[in-house]
């Protein structure tokens, strides 16, 4: 393999493998501080019981995620130094921005909140975990202003060779970003939902800690539910805009080589030739492609040969498709989690309100599986938006093989890409051992007696030492 | 002062500031393994950096940010530049990262005894790293006319580089041995006094080295004139002055000075290296300058505003968060997380 390939190979694994434990510290934090919030409100000491329980998960997630990521911000200048110094001017600031912004909030208040408990009063221990909540929001949202501009290039002139900024703004109002933001961080939420729906499940199964489950069941699928549906609407306001942004990668979605007809049919699956850029069978439910692009029964879609044409003359020889059975099936993959985690979640919230949740057992069980659900879709997610941008790095504007860098060898990427390969498996390994071990544990206390210790008492300091 | 220069002055705080916060929180990782006996004073010592190391790394992060945003060159160059040290450093980091969080999480002595280790090397490597990156920032690198670093890695493990990964390790440790006399005490805090007391005439020597070849191989601390030699030498003098203190149990003043020795070698550096931000090995023509590095004026202005509107309240959190955690931590406290 080339540099060229060693480096996207680098790139994807270590991007997808942050990518499992972004979303979960994201809707995880989110969730925990509700029900931190419920506590210091109420004044019951279940829901201290439950902030503590998910708040370990969470902790031991959170912890990864940030290793992970600090690779991601150094990758850019290791691998991709052309880019690096091409984009800096427009790309950095995002990242700068996150820094300071985000990640200084979130660390210093993430320590405040593990280690300030007996510290600090109700109110401030309360806030620092919102904080952290808020900065993990607003790392989501520069990085992805970072991103937005690579799918769409907004607010730059070309100076001295390089992508120039010239209008923050414009880059802030990024129509791209404003879709792509709130879908990301619903499927965040929705995540986070997922992984305690689930694993509270599996506890209403057992009946262990049936009260402290139900109660944590519940505000899961509430907030599932809602970020489901709201994943599903922006979602659909993303392929709106993409027909206008990168109607190639609409197309690439759709395997629609020719130009469709008026109204245009959607095709529900296809087996895609990109050699004879032909599909051999496809089917299809009239009028959905139009009603998707454009809300209406009407209207043509621009097929990937014609866009092709298009693209030659505006951009010169090359080619302009990107890999159209992967972005094909990875966006049905992506749409059929989501809907299924919409419909799960709805169903969960009526259960639990109606009060027949634990009789569903057959239910409950799949919910355990469903906790797979939204790491499928979130990848599948993100590799059909970046995959469809192929061959761009940028836009229209900057191709990825012209990003990589000159002065890096192919063994010094392959030294690399073994060594996190390596190092993210057994990470990976550790993490799920200590998930399990700390779901699987049952609380003895609650069940001998009534009174519940809590944790974060001061007079429970002496107890749970060692 | 031009943007370009404030802006190089404030990567050169950034850095500064990881290396007094974070070479503390490095040199306790690389003692605690050893130091504490058993796992609840091994717990006790890594407890002190608990609440502050993640905090301290984002100074780090910051700076790559900042290094991206207004001087992309400098960035990549760098980054791709040092490609092999910065995967170990990398890989450090990481191990270090987790095992802080995974450590205490399953109560089998192997296991504790695994995240230990993970806490040793990922503490150890970073600083002797960072001591190797420095000392290259000072002797230059062969950058060619595109920018771009030739060569290969081993170019950059020659002599002096090591001696500056190993003074830059010893000065980490000292530097979190006194961290340490400020959040332990007793018979933990006596054992942290002692090391330092051992280490300090090493590190004393091994500083002396590293400046006086710097003064004699490059022109780092003296390229405004002869005056500014005075900083390397005040950085010298506040690490003698700490190792007085740390004798004579003054721990607040033993620590300030050791900051204070960070402080004045890393800034004698960075003002050695103004206006350049790389030194090319391969003619002066081919260096990198905070303004043939530096983002469009619209990003440095924007940056600006961002930065300087941000950073007090960053500096206020994070003081207020050493506050919180002012007091010395006990054995018989709640420890585990």
């Amino acid at each position: 393999m080339d540099i060229l390939e060693l480096a996207r190979l680098q790139f994807a694994s270590t991007t997808i493998f942050h990518y499992f434990f972004v979303p979960v510290s994201i809707g995880l934090v989110f969730i925990i501080a509700i029900m931190q919030t419920m506590y210091v409100v109420k004044k019951q000491d279940i829901y201290m019981k439950m902030t503590k329980f998910w708040g370990t998960l969470f902790l031991i997630n959170f912890a990864v995620g940030i290793v992970t990521g600090i690779l991601q911000e150094f990758q850019f200048g290791m691998n991709w130094s052309t880019y690096s110094r091409f984009v800096g001017d427009v790309f950095g600031p995002s990242l700068a921005i996150e820094g300071l912004l985000a990640f200084f909030m979130e660390s210093t208040f993430i320590g405040i909140w593990i280690f300030g408990a007996d510290r600090l009063s109700k109110r401030l221990h309360l806030t620092s975990i919102w904080l952290v909540s808020i900065g993990t929001i607003l790392s989501a949202f520069w990085i992805l202003s970072a991103n937005a501009f690579m799918q769409n290039p907004v607010g730059y002139e070309f100076a001295d060779g390089r992508a120039q900024m010239n209008d923050f703004v414009a880059i802030l109002t990024n129509p791209h970003l404003w879709v792509q933001f709130p879908h990301v961080l619903f499927s965040a939420f929705a995540t986070g939902a997922f992984l305690i729906a689930g694993i509270s499940a599996w506890k209403l199964i057992k009946k262990q800690d049936v009260a402290m489950f139900k109660k944590s069941f519940r505000v899961a699928v509430v907030v599932g539910t809602i970020a489901a549906f709201l994943v599903m609407i922006f979602g659909h306001s993303q392929a709106q805009l993409l027909i206008k942004e990168q109607p190639m990668k609409l197309a690439a979605a759709e395997a629609l080589w020719n130009t469709s007809g008026d109204p245009a049919p959607f095709t529900l699956v296809a087996n895609i030739d990109s050699e004879e850029k032909t599909n051999h069978f496809e089917i299809q439910i009239p009028y959905m492609l139009s009603l998707l692009s454009y809300n209406k029964f009407s209207g043509q879609v621009e097929g990937m040969n014609q866009l092709q044409e298009q693209y030659e003359a505006k951009y010169g020889p090359g080619d302009y498709i990107p890999p159209v059975k992967t972005v094909f099936w990875s966006f049905r993959i992506m749409v059929f989690t989501g809907t299924i985690m919409f419909l799960l979640a709805l169903y969960g919230w009526y259960a639990s309100r109606k009060g027949i949740l634990e009789q569903k057992t057959r239910y409950l069980k799949l919910m355990l599986f469903g906790i797979s659900l939204p790491f499928i879709g979130n990848t599948a997610g993100w590799i059909m938006t970046e995959m469809g941008r192929q061959p761009w790095v940028v836009f229209g504007m900057m191709k990825t093989e012209d990003a990589v860098s000159p002065s890096v060898t192919a063994n010094e990427v392959l030294f690399s890409l073994i060594s996190f390969t390596t190092i993210y498996t057994i990470l990976a390994g550790v993490t799920i051992y200590l998930f399990v071990k700390h779901i699987k544990k049952t609380d003895q206390k609650t069940e001998s007696n009534d009174k519940v210790v809590d944790p974060f008492d001061k007079e429970a300091n002496n107890i749970v030492t060692q | 002062m031009s943007l370009n220069e404030l802006w190089f002055l404030l990567i050169a705080i950034l850095f500064i500031g990881f290396f007094v916060l974070e070479g503390f929180d490095f040199g306790v990782g690389t003692v605690s393994r050893f130091l504490g006996k058993d796992d609840v004073e091994r717990r006790v010592y890594i407890n002190t950096i608990g609440p502050f190391w993640d905090a301290n790394e984002v100074w780090l992060i910051t700076a790559g940010g900042a290094m991206f945003a207004a001087f992309p060159h400098w960035y990549a160059t760098m980054f791709s530049g040092f490609y092999i040290p910065l995967v170990f450093m990398l890989l450090a980091l990481i191990i270090r990262g987790v095992a802080f969080e995974f450590r205490s999480k399953v109560e089998n002595p192997k296991w504790r005894t695994t995240w230990d280790w993970a806490i040793f090397i990922g503490s150890f490597l970073p600083p002797i790293l960072w001591g190797v990156v420095l000392t290259n920032f000072m002797t230059g690198m062969p950058i060619d006319g595109n920018k771009e670093m030739v060569g290969g890695f081993l170019q950059f493990l020659h002599p002096f580089a090591l001696l500056g990964g190993v003074m830059f390790l010893l000065l980490t440790v000292v530097h979190g041995l006194q961290f340490i006399t400020l959040r332990t005490e007793g018979e933990l805090q006596e054992r942290a006094r002692k090391l330092a007391k051992k280490l300090a005439p090493i590190t004393l020597i091994a500083f002396l080295a590293f400046l006086g070849i710097g003064w004699y191989t490059t022109d780092i601390f003296t390229q405004h004139g002869n005056a500014w030699i005075l900083l390397p030498v005040f950085a010298w003098l506040s690490l003698l002055g700490a190792s007085v203190f740390n004798v004579k149990r003054f721990d607040k003043r033993a620590f300030t000075l050791t900051s204070f020795s960070i402080i004045f070698l890393t800034a004698s550096i960075f003002i050695g290296m103004f206006p350049r931000v790389m030194i090319s090995t391969l003619g002066a023509a081919n260096d990198l300058t905070i303004f043939s590095a530096a983002s469009g004026a619209y990003t440095l202005k924007l940056m600006s505003y961002f930065s300087l509107t941000l950073l007090p309240f960053v500096l206020g959190y994070q003081i207020w968060s050493y506050y919180v955690f002012r007091k010395r931590l006990k054995k018989s406290e709640h420890l585990e997380y």
